[in-house]
């Protein structure tokens, strides 16, 4: 019996049918419709004090059951970020944040919470509570944050500088007096964009034998039960988290969001059911956003290209609480002298309290935003340079055989060139680069190339572990179930496609159970990083070898055959030696169950801790088309080439490249979240306002693959969930560069950009 | 301020319904909370994302910005309507599924109801007219390349024309 | 569920109008795609509604005696687009509306709500303004009719007197025979969007197709509500179908219109639009009119 191989096949997606038929049941359809509601009071200024609130209206409204407020809740400081938990309090995430909280440190800061019976009586209440602030001032803005008398948004941060890390190497300073040195300067900065999943956050929450059970729209359940224990102050076990269908995260829901405090107003109605659902335009607001960034970038070059000194002054915009703090822009840092090596860099990142909504995990934590800095950078200097911006990048980025001293990734592969020149021969950039660089005329074309950096998981930074559980079934089939999370993404598939893989199981005899509930779940940290399929690879790989080692095993005692003359294939114990099949799995796992002789509930359940971490490049290709009196782009063609390893599924691979560019293309031309200088409010917190990108709004997006297998990982795979949207945005700025000759160094380039930008350049 | 209902007298997926509606709630109120409909989805409740919409009288609405009373005397369509007697997947549902289509699947079950309807036209739409046709739809986690995709190939297939070259090929490269 | 204080369902024009005598604080509800939403934005929360939405009398097309154009105000905007009669002689306004939100929006959006909420964004209206639409308007007096451009009052005001409610759109003879048009949305995305800007245009020209015998162009979101560009209108009129009376025709605009500065734009950044839009919505009138276009 031949061996199918089942991983690096386009499988239909485990869940498809529920989703196409609708039986996929998300949060709001699992919660009984009796459960109370819940309506936040947010604050109407960007920071201040609460110093009264007025709920005596509001507990008159017909309907309303509770009205709590900042002055109710305990005095437990937590903090939110979806990282796995650190036992040195060192390494801790800042606990800067209440239930509640009396100090507001931005327009949409959480003062009261309304439980009502239903939506219409909770928003009325809410309507009629009356607060009084004392106000401070405000500062949206790093550089205002920074400023010597700025308003401090948390007192124990001097400055407002949440955390500030450096790297060093070489001697910039010496390096860049040599003479003959090119100086290429420039600021570059990107916006405040939101996640936009189609399902606003909602949880719900109740109490069963005096335990907190939340049911909510995450990507991290087993961290989510940390932080309910720690916010109410109450043992972890006495948390329960339900994870069921989720309708999209991108780093969102990895982060604790209002589920701790769903679970406190349930406690404080006697663990009645309570329904906590944000609106889309809290969701905007009150949620989190990708940090802002803002970058002073000096590089010295000799006039082959050769860097010789490099120094970055970088900024990003916190907002008003710590979530996920430095890390994000720690990880832009990190990627800087690594995507061009230089002997001499020196760099500093900042990370900035404002009175903005808080950043934290989006879609390529600081990659997206970085990549358009280095990558706008990278084509300006080719342009003074004189080179072509391809050719440029084909000398000077890592090398194959590379290796980062701090987090040991090696580059294994050329990968960074295999991409360009497999994106070239889509788009013919080299031509076109010539054909398009001295037009004139109103309607112009452009292409532009952005490479972009990533890595996999977050070793060495955090722990990586990983649990998985697998139990066999009378009939030869095994559940599967994992900590690591299915947010839409295709997690659950490619596990099933690994477990079947690893075992010798047909594909259709794994049942993964996607529902993760902490109770029943074996331990994973979920959906973040890009890591889950580089990590529960490793312990799928190892539980299902375990689980085989069993069941042969178990085989020798049924067959009476030599353990290393057998082997688990599709299903069946084959003895190899002449390809007789034996018995099927499922002939064994009903003996062995009900042997009355020795009967036995074949399981296996592993840990495994992963020190390692892998490299994931590609890059993007964009073809665009500039209407200049108009003051707009359209992206007229469009590649991604990644090299993620081995494609586990490739047709779900490349859904995802196809969101990862869409996510950019919005975040290149048209996505920002706006506020009002005056009030701190944000103006455009709603779909139609926030212009994420329509069907219309797009070409055909075209996904395309380097397999290098990743010698580091249990399936040759690793990182793709965030790197499609990591190089968009810099490419089409670059070919917008290449059409006009006019460097947009601000993100989005929208009509407001362009207009500033071709009045300056006096192309209008 | 005492509530105020009214009795309406719809169809819903095929089957004629009587019932009290408070004249406060929304379509989609109505087809989740009465009929446990829950393929209609809430993504913003302003008629910006198209996750709730369904077909009155075979055109495309937003449930979510339509008063439950005004079904009296419709016809209403919900994806839990679009399979056969015996549950089998209509040919747009398989599509999504064969063409990758399906992600977070939240916007899934008001693109297909969209879909839906194009398709129930009997007309063949170019490519671009059908991105318009869609375009009340929006997608975090697809890029909608798949999702056009399954509806063109479908449209094609009940047209009974071949596909055009750039459909007949969809292999990843 | 909609914070609804009371819904009174209107069976006929002369009930909708005894209705809203009745509750004087009531809002009109037709689809509901403005009501509802700014219902549940909470700015509207609490209100008490007259529903028209059932009044099926104010829906259609249809073509009057004297060649009028009667649109009832409930059409919704997918109707209008796919209306034979509007696309044959008034098909711009068939586009315009077409550009309004996605399709489940114009399926559920009418005519008379895009103009009664008095947004000077409305798709429908530059086009309507363009096309001198003449508002039909029933009320306890019985039935009025007012020219479109008396109809809007300033920013979110029409002229709707106590329990008045439109009832339909006319466009005469005299407007659109012999006229070709263009509307441009300019948005910030090609869907789902609202208009930074909106152009539209009509022409009429000569026999021989060498002159501007007549031009309209109105604008919406270049003032407080949706206006006509009467210098630049007055500067096409008559002139020479050519770049240069396109290029003048355009320059004109900036003593017509009166754009703000907005979030959403800059008032310098809408002139500039404005003009383009301009140039460009004339050029292709002209050219829908049969006349040469240069490029």
């Amino acid at each position: 019996m031949e061996k199918e191989h089942i991983v690096g096949k386009s499988i239909n997606r485990v869940d498809a049918i529920e989703k196409v038929t609708g039986r996929a049941k998300y949060v709001d359809d699992i919660t009984d419709k009796d459960a109370y509601v819940v309506k936040i009071v947010h604050s109407t200024i960007a920071h201040g004090y609460v110093k009264s609130i007025d709920i005596s209206e509001a507990e008159k409204v017909e309907g309303v059951v509770k009205v709590v407020t900042c002055f109710d809740v305990p005095d437990l400081p937590f903090g939110t970020a979806g990282h796995p938990y650190s036992t040195d309090p060192a390494h801790q995430d800042v606990c800067d944040r209440k239930l509640l909280n009396t100090h507001v440190r931005y327009y949409g800061d959480d003062i009261a919470a309304v439980v009502a019976e239903d939506e219409v009586a909770a928003a009325q209440a809410a309507r009629l509570i009356t607060v009084e602030y004392e106000e401070l001032p405000f500062v949206l803005d790093v550089e205002d944050a920074l400023k010597e008398d700025a308003p401090l948004i948390h007192e124990e941060y001097e400055h407002n500088i949440l955390k500030h890390t450096s790297i060093n190497k070489g001697n910039y300073e010496e390096a860049r007096k040599e003479p003959g040195l090119i100086k290429v300067e420039g600021w570059y900065e990107t916006p405040t964009v939101q996640h936009c999943h189609i399902e606003n956050f909602i949880c719900s929450a109740y109490m069963e034998k005096g335990r907190m059970v939340v049911t909510s729209s995450t990507q991290i359940p087993h961290i989510v039960r940390r932080v309910v224990g720690q916010a109410l102050g109450i043992p972890w076990g006495k948390v329960r988290v339900i994870k069921p269908y989720i309708g999209g995260g991108f780093g969102n829901k990895q982060d604790v969001l209002y589920e701790p405090l769903c679970a406190y107003l349930s406690m404080v109605l006697g663990g009645r059911l309570v329904k906590l659902e944000n609106s889309r335009e809290e969701t905007f607001v009150s949620n989190r956003v990708r940090h802002a960034f803002k970058a002073h970038i000096t590089s010295y070059v000799r006039k082959d290209g050769t860097f010789v000194a490099r120094k970055m002054d970088l900024y990003s915009n916190q907002g008003g609480y710590a979530s996920h703090g430095h890390s994000v822009v720690a990880k832009a840092l990190g990627a800087f002298p690594q995507l061009y090596p230089c002997d001499n860099v020196e760099g500093d990142a900042y990370t900035v309290y404002t009175n903005r909504p808080v950043a934290g995990a989006m879609r390529g934590y600081g990659i997206p935003q970085s990549m358009f800095l280095y990558e706008s950078h990278a084509d300006d200097i080719a342009k003074v340079l004189g080179m072509n911006p391809y050719e440029f990048r084909f000398k000077t980025l890592m090398p194959k055989g590379y290796t980062d001293a701090f987090s040991k990734n090696c580059n294994y592969e050329d990968t960074f060139r295999q991409v360009m020149e497999k994106g070239n021969a889509y788009i013919h950039y080299l031509d076109k680069y010539e054909k398009y660089k001295n037009q004139t005329g109103d309607i112009r074309r452009g292409v532009g190339l952005s490479v972009f950096w990533y890595n996999t998981g977050v070793w060495p930074i955090s722990l990586e572990s990983s649990s998985c559980r697998m139990v066999l079934n009378q009939d030869g089939s095994i559940q599967l179930q994992l900590g690591e999370t299915e947010i839409g993404q295709g997690a659950d598939t490619a596990f099933s496609q690994m477990a079947a893989e690893t075992l010798g199981i047909p594909f259709e005899d794994v049942h993964i159970v996607s529902t993760q509930d902490t109770d029943l779940t074996p331990f994973g940290t979920g959906a973040y990083a890009s890591r889950q399929t580089y990590i529960a690879g490793f312990v799928i790989h190892q539980t299902a070898s375990l689980m085989k080692e069993h069941i042969l095993n178990v085989a020798v005692e049924l067959t009476r055959q030599m353990k290393d003359n057998m082997d688990l294939i599709n299903g069946n114990i084959v003895r190899v030696t002449d390809g007789k099949v034996l018995m099927s799995l499922g002939e064994l796992a009903t003996e062995r169950l009900y042997s009355l002789q020795k009967s036995e509930h074949i399981t296996a359940e592993s840990t495994y801790q992963i020190k390692n971490n892998a490299y994931s490049f590609g890059c993007t290709f964009a073809e665009v088309e500039v209407d200049i009196p108009a003051c707009k782009v359209e992206v007229k063609d469009i590649i991604n080439v990644h090299d993620c390893g081995r494609l586990i599924n490739p047709k779900l691979a490349q859904a995802q490249v196809h969101g990862g560019m869409s996510m950019g293309i919005g975040y290149g031309l048209t996505e920002k979240l706006m506020f009002d200088e005056r009030t701190g409010k944000a103006l455009n917190n709603n779909l139609l306002d926030y212009k994420l990108s329509t069907m219309m709004d797009h070409p055909h997006l075209e996904g395309q693959f380097i397999e290098n297998y990743e010698p580091t990982s249990a399936y040759g795979t690793k990182s793709l969930g965030e790197p499609p949207a990591c190089s968009v945005a810099p490419a089409i700025r670059n070919a917008v560069l290449n059409a006009t000759g006019v460097a947009v160094n601000e993100l989005p380039l929208n009509p407001h950009i362009l207009f500033k930008r071709f009045k300056e350049e006096g192309l209008i | 301020m005492s509530k105020q209902f009214k009795q309406i007298h719809c169809t819903i997926n095929g089957k004629e319904r009587d019932v009290v509606v408070d004249v406060r709630a929304s379509l989609t109120d109505l087809l989740r909370n009465d009929f446990t409909l829950t393929s209609v989805k809430k993504g913003c409740e302003v008629g910006e994302c198209g996750a709730c919409t369904v077909l009155i009288d075979g055109e495309a609405f937003n449930s979510c910005i339509y008063l439950a009373v005004w079904a009296d005397g419709k016809e209403i369509l919900t994806l839990e309507g679009l399979m056969g007697p015996h549950g089998e997947l209509s040919d747009i549902q398989q599509a999504f599924i064969d063409e990758t289509a399906v992600q977070c699947g939240f916007c899934i079950p008001g693109f297909i109801m969209s879909a839906s309807e194009i398709l129930e036209s009997g007309k063949l739409y170019t490519r671009k007219e059908l991105r318009k046709l869609l375009s009340g739809h929006l997608c975090r986690c697809t890029g909608y390349e798949n999702i056009l995709n399954a509806v063109e190939k479908t449209m094609y297939k009940r047209l009974g024309l071949e596909l055009p070259e750039y459909l007949q090929d969809l292999s990843v490269k | 569920m909609y914070d609804i204080k009371a819904l009174y369902e209107a069976e006929s024009v002369s009930h909708a109008v005894q209705l809203l005598v009745e509750h004087k604080d009531a809002d009109i509800i037709a689809g509901g795609s403005d009501v509802l939403v700014q219902m549940r934005e909470g700015r509207r929360a609490g209100k008490e509604l007259v529903s028209i939405y059932g009044l099926d009398e104010l829906r259609g097309v249809s073509m009057e005696d004297d060649g009028t154009i009667r649109i009832g105000s409930l059409t919704s905007f997918s109707h209008i687009t796919k209306d034979p009669i509007i696309q044959k002689y008034i098909n711009v306004l068939g586009e315009a509306v077409d550009m309004v939100g996605g399709p489940q929006i114009r399926n559920i959006g009418t005519i008379g709500g895009n103009t009664c909420n008095g947004v000077t964004s409305a798709d429908s209206a530059s086009t309507l303004h363009a096309w001198d639409a003449i508002v039909e308007i029933a009320g306890p007096e019985g039935i009025r009719r007012e020219s479109i451009h008396d109809f809007y009052i300033k920013a979110k005001k029409v002229d709707l007197r106590p329990g008045e409610l439109q009832v339909a759109i006319l466009i005469p003879k005299e407007s659109y025979e012999g006229y070709y048009g263009n509307y441009i949305k300019y948005a910030m995305r090609n869907a789902m969007d609202i208009a930074t800007l909106g152009c539209s245009v009509n022409v009429k020209l000569s026999q021989d197709k060498a002159v501007i015998e007549d031009v309209r162009i109105a604008y919406g979101v270049a003032g407080p509500v949706p206006l006509r560009a009467t210098h630049a209108e007055e500067t096409g009129r008559g002139k020479a179908v050519c770049e240069e009376t396109f290029e003048q025709v355009a320059a004109a605009v900036l003593q017509d219109i009166a754009p703000r500065d907005s979030w959403r734009a800059s008032k310098a950044f809408r002139e500039h639009i404005a003009q383009v839009l301009c140039k460009r919505a004339l050029k292709e009138s002209v050219r829908l009119a049969g006349g040469a276009i240069n490029e």
